[in-house]
């Protein structure tokens, strides 16, 4: 299974987490510098994985992203980094190129997108397109009830005027 | 922008915070901003603010993942969930998911939202509820809500299905007894058409069958024929642009499937034999030039390797594994070494005509595939190919990175132990180890080198001149210096005089004075570690018998320590210098030859003492040059001072006191029985009365003598000062252990307690009066198991023993097992005196250390 997920930009700087084993709060933030430093010490060439407190951390840059994923030593790595750019192709669906930026402003999002991916370090869907319809769905959703919040607000306006 | 705190204002957007946090230059103002958010944030918590929860959820969000504490916003995720609305809930279930995990009790509270959400009418808000119960839901949710989860399961929509799949998994892995109420559902959903639904569920079944074993007999029976026809649609099947990747339909589908066949086919020969056909045709016809066609390749390999395969879909799986090995892709060669560390098991033949190509790999720019690299290696290494290897490993120790040198080292010790048949190869690689990388070397990796030495008398010119050398050029390897400092205090008139040459050495001129030199040397070099100053001070001691000559100036040297702030050093010192200047009579004969280190029985109590981890000989305050033995040979040299109780019975002291043992080669014997055991002082046991008889029969008959410089109560060594009054007990025949082979021998009762008994039954071989096997057989006569079990004996001068390892460790109570060990004693005064012991037991019970010991002097006449 997969343990967490870290996306880390360039510098350091911790821009999505999410955690499938429980790690105590204090611990996390250890466990991201431990690895960020760990990965961000990896020069271009070398390979795409590497050791870590008896798991395995996969990790792909995509421009000034680092994307990386801790796995069980009997995972299937290769695996993994397909996984890894799954996300990365449905995030750039969805977003439209996506840049760091996008991830920045809308955090939330990219959360909801990969709960329709991973659930429990579980793979869930192998369909971009359904993960897509699925994720915009909801955001429709949430937009009808915006605007029947606002219709409302704006009738009581009205009427209490 | 106005950032200021309005009471009603409705705070800063989302976006706008984001921004304002990016655009401070350094971290105080980006705390003064989050402090400012934080606090309008908790005004609206506290003033219970419906409209803008959301937004602040969002904003609480945010701060969490730039590191701030925000756990005053956990209520407020409840308060979320709680809401009718969608958005609401699904912001709610984010912040549960991001700010709480498992162990915190303000999860429970969730609990009902979560029954009531996974009854909802709307599929989203179901799936939400899912979602988070698979991410962080904790053991007592997780028996809670399974009814519920099993019953989505049957769902029509398969969002919700797929969900309730995944979701299973974490409530299988919390609460494993569950398994079995989702076999049947996993089993039917494996008919679904649905790829989001058979991924999830393929993957509960591989969970499921770790859970429990019914669950895999029962999922080998139902589901393999309809896995195979997955597998088989899924490779076969045309262009399918939703799920292709790279030419391939759904590599995932394709991993998981033979992930879960790995399982289902693992000792299973038919099961194995049923998914023949089906791996081969995948292995044989993917594509592996993308990183989704290697994936399903290596999943495959993994899984032909992990059945009981076909020996030519074995051949099969070993020609692609060459072929990615040879790969000039990273990713693909560490995956490579990965599987060829499974390979070995199957096919060794195969894994060892790699072994250029893996050696490569040892020192490849990649610290990842050196890892890999090094533990195959370590995997491969057999007699014949163990000396080609090691030579390969230990030019590369001398160029590997630092923090590489280690690994390298401890595999390159632990190769070179198990696999040296020739002991002077032996020395030369671990010579050369020490020289190289000797800071990297563990502790008893070079008392083991010195153990070894000890016994290879032939050998010991050569090493002391070796090290001697060795020594000149790579002083600053600590161990290296040990071991050396060590040998020349030992073995200091064959360094000065060349004894004992072996053909491939070149006679060295070292002077007597070069000698001394070195030990100088070092001991200036290393005035921090207490244990190199405490060795080489020894060493100079010998020396100063060995070569008389330089006694002055020796003596000259260890006195500068003579306020040495440690106390370990300035007590050396002023012994030291004592037995010079007053002593000579007897410093020949103190500073003698050390008897030969018992080889086998250190290295059977090496093995127990790290299998018992008990406390180390490195915790020892008082490192003997002798290095740390484990069990006397019965050739022991009695110590004065301190120890004239051998098993330390009289004294409640942890028996290695700071007290310096005052002549180094004798203290080995004090720390012998003292470290290495318990923390806690020694309990248990009572001394028995005759602890009188047992000074007498090991002891040179003096009083204990604390602290002080040899007196003249100090007996030379290698005399007896007194006979020893033992007179054999009446023989104890009982206890229906009597062995029948003896009658003899009798079987005794050797030592009983209220907790222990120990008999000891006896074999002679004919011819060989001197010599007898003992069969010692351990009972626990309490309720409690035993373990960490641990048998010593220790003998008087006149005898030798020699233990071998026991049957077990454990100990099962109230006499259900019995634990053997036998022994063999060698009485050189057969006829004369009869056998004593005294013994020692220690053992845990429930966690608590314990320790019995007593003194066996009933042992049947004639032994």
């Amino acid at each position: 299974m997969i343990h967490f997920a870290l996306l880390i930009s360039r510098q350091g700087k911790v821009r999505l987490t999410k955690w499938y084993t429980p790690y105590p709060q204090k611990q996390r933030s250890k466990v991201i510098k431990e690895v960020s430093t760990l990965i961000l010490a990896r020069g271009p060439k070398l390979c795409n994985f590497v050791d870590w407190q008896g798991c395995r951390v996969v990790y792909k840059r995509y421009a000034s992203l680092y994307f990386c994923m801790c796995i069980d030593p009997a995972d299937n790595e290769l695996e993994t980094l397909q996984i890894i750019h799954h996300f990365v192709e449905i995030l750039d669906r969805y977003f439209g190129n996506v840049c760091e930026l996008d991830l920045i402003f809308n955090f939330h999002k990219a959360y909801f997108i990969l709960d329709e991916i991973l659930i429990a370090g579980e793979l869930q869907e192998s369909n971009k397109k359904a993960v897509l319809r699925l994720v915009t769905a909801q955001d429709s959703l949430v937009e009808a009830a915006k605007e029947e919040a606002s219709s409302l607000s704006k009738i009581i306006a009205q009427a209490t005027k | 922008m106005d950032l200021a705190i309005n009471p009603f204002s409705s705070g800063t957007r989302l976006r706008d915070m984001i921004r304002s946090i990016r655009a401070c230059k350094t971290a105080a103002e980006e705390r003064a901003v989050v402090r400012r958010e934080c606090a309008a944030i908790r005004a609206a918590i506290s003033e219970d603010d419906q409209d803008y929860r959301h937004r602040n959820m969002a904003k609480l969000m945010f701060i969490h993942m730039l590191g701030y504490p925000t756990h005053f916003g956990q209520m407020e995720c409840l308060k979320l969930i709680a809401a009718a609305g969608f958005p609401e809930k699904r912001i709610g279930y984010l912040g549960l998911m991001l700010l709480l995990d498992e162990r915190q009790e303000v999860l429970m509270l969730v609990t009902n939202s979560l029954k009531q959400d996974l009854n909802h009418s709307n599929q989203f808000i179901v799936g939400l509820a899912l979602c988070a119960l698979g991410n962080i839901c904790s053991a007592e949710m997780a028996r809670d809500l399974a009814p519920e989860v099993e019953r989505l399961l049957q769902s029509r929509d398969p969002n919700t299905k797929k969900k309730a799949a995944l979701c299973s998994i974490r409530i299988v892995r919390k609460v494993p007894d569950l398994a079995e109420n989702f076999m049947g559902s996993a089993a039917s959903l494996l008919k679904e058409k649905h790829h989001g639904v058979l991924l999830s569920t393929v993957q509960l079944c591989t969970e499921l069958c770790k859970a429990s074993n019914d669950a895999l007999e029962y999922l080998r029976k139902s589901c393999l024929e309809g896995l195979v026809r997955i597998l088989r649609d899924v490779s076969n099947s045309s262009y399918a642009p939703e799920y292709e990747v790279a030419g391939i339909t759904d590599p995932f589908l394709h991993i998981r499937v033979l992930k879960l066949m790995r399982t289902l086919g693992q000792g299973d020969a038919d099961c194995s034999e049923y998914i023949n056909d089906i791996l081969a045709q995948v292995a044989t016809k993917t594509e592996s030039n993308k990183n989704a066609g290697n994936a399903i390749l290596y999943e495959c390999v993994e899984t032909i390797m992990g059945i009981e395969a076909t020996s030519g879909l074995r051949v099969l799986a070993i020609n692609i594994l060459g072929r990615f090995l040879s790969n000039r892709d990273n990713n693909i060669r560490y995956v490579a070494l990965n599987m060829l560390m499974k390979a070995i098991a199957i096919d060794t033949q195969a894994v060892q005509r790699h072994r250029a190509t893996i050696l490569e790999c040892v020192k490849d720019a990649d610290v990842s595939i050196r890892k890999r690299a090094l533990e195959l290696v370590y995997l491969l290494v057999n007699d014949t190919n163990v000396k080609p290897l090691t030579k390969e490993l230990v030019d590369y120790l001398e160029v590997s990175d630092q923090d590489f040198k280690e690994d390298l080292t401890a595999r390159i010790c632990s190769i070179v132990e198990k696999f040296s048949q020739d002991k002077l190869w032996y020395l030369d690689q671990m010579f050369r180890v020490l020289s190289l990388a000797g800071n990297y070397v563990k502790d008893d990796v070079w008392h083991t080198l010195i153990v070894l030495m000890s016994n290879a008398s032939e050998l010991q010119g050569y090493s002391v001149r070796s090290l001697y050398k060795a020594f000149q050029s790579c002083g600053e390897q600590e161990s290296l210096v040990r071991v050396a400092v060590w040998c020349i205090g030992e073995y200091g008139e064959m360094l000065v005089n060349n004894i004992s040459m072996l053909n491939v050495e070149e006679p060295i001129t070292v002077t007597e004075s070069d000698a001394v030199d070195a030990v100088e040397l070092a001991l200036k070099r290393y005035s921090a570690d207490v244990t190199t100053r405490a060795m080489c001070l020894v060493a100079l001691l010998k020396l100063s018998s060995r070569f008389p000559p330089t006694s002055e100036r020796i003596k000259e040297i260890v006195v500068q320590n003579k306020g040495n702030t440690v106390l370990e050093l300035q007590q050396r010192s002023i012994e030291f210098s004592s037995i010079i200047q007053r002593h000579q009579s007897i410093k020949s004969s103190l500073l003698e030859r050390m008897p030969v280190l018992d080889q086998t029985n250190y290295l059977v109590k090496r093995a127990a003492s790290t299998q018992a981890t008990v406390l180390s000989v490195k915790s020892a305050p008082a490192v003997t040059p002798g290095g740390p033995l484990k069990l006397p040979n019965g050739v022991a040299k009695p110590p004065a001072a301190p120890l004239a109780d051998l098993l330390d019975l009289s004294s409640d002291d942890p028996p290695v006191t700071t007290s310096v043992p005052t002549t180094a080669p004798n203290d080995f014997l004090q720390d012998l029985l003292g470290i290495g055991l318990i923390d806690s002082s020694p309990t248990g046991g009572a001394p028995s009365a005759s602890t009188d008889i047992l000074m007498d029969l090991l002891s040179i008959g003096s009083s204990p003598v604390q602290n002080g410089p040899p007196t003249s109560n100090f007996s030379p060594l290698g005399k007896e000062t007194k006979s020893v009054p033992v007179t054999p007990q009446v023989v104890d025949l009982l206890d229906g252990l009597s062995s029948n082979e003896n009658a003899a021998y009798p079987t005794i009762t050797a030592f009983q307690s209220a907790t222990l008994r120990i008999t000891f039954s006896f074999k002679k071989q004919p011819g060989k009066p001197q010599e007898t096997t003992i069969n010692a057989t351990f009972t626990n006569l309490t309720t409690s198991t035993f373990t960490d079990f641990i048998f010593q004996a220790a003998v008087p001068k006149f005898i030798q023993l020699q233990l071998d390892p026991a049957s077990s460790s454990a100990l099962p109570a109230s006499g259900n097992g019995l634990v053997t060990q036998s022994l063999s004693v060698t009485n050189n005064q057969h006829g004369q005196k009869p056998l004593a012991m005294r013994i020692r037991v220690s053992y845990k019970v429930n966690g608590e250390d314990r320790l019995e010991q007593g003194q066996i002097s009933n042992f049947p006449a004639g032994l």
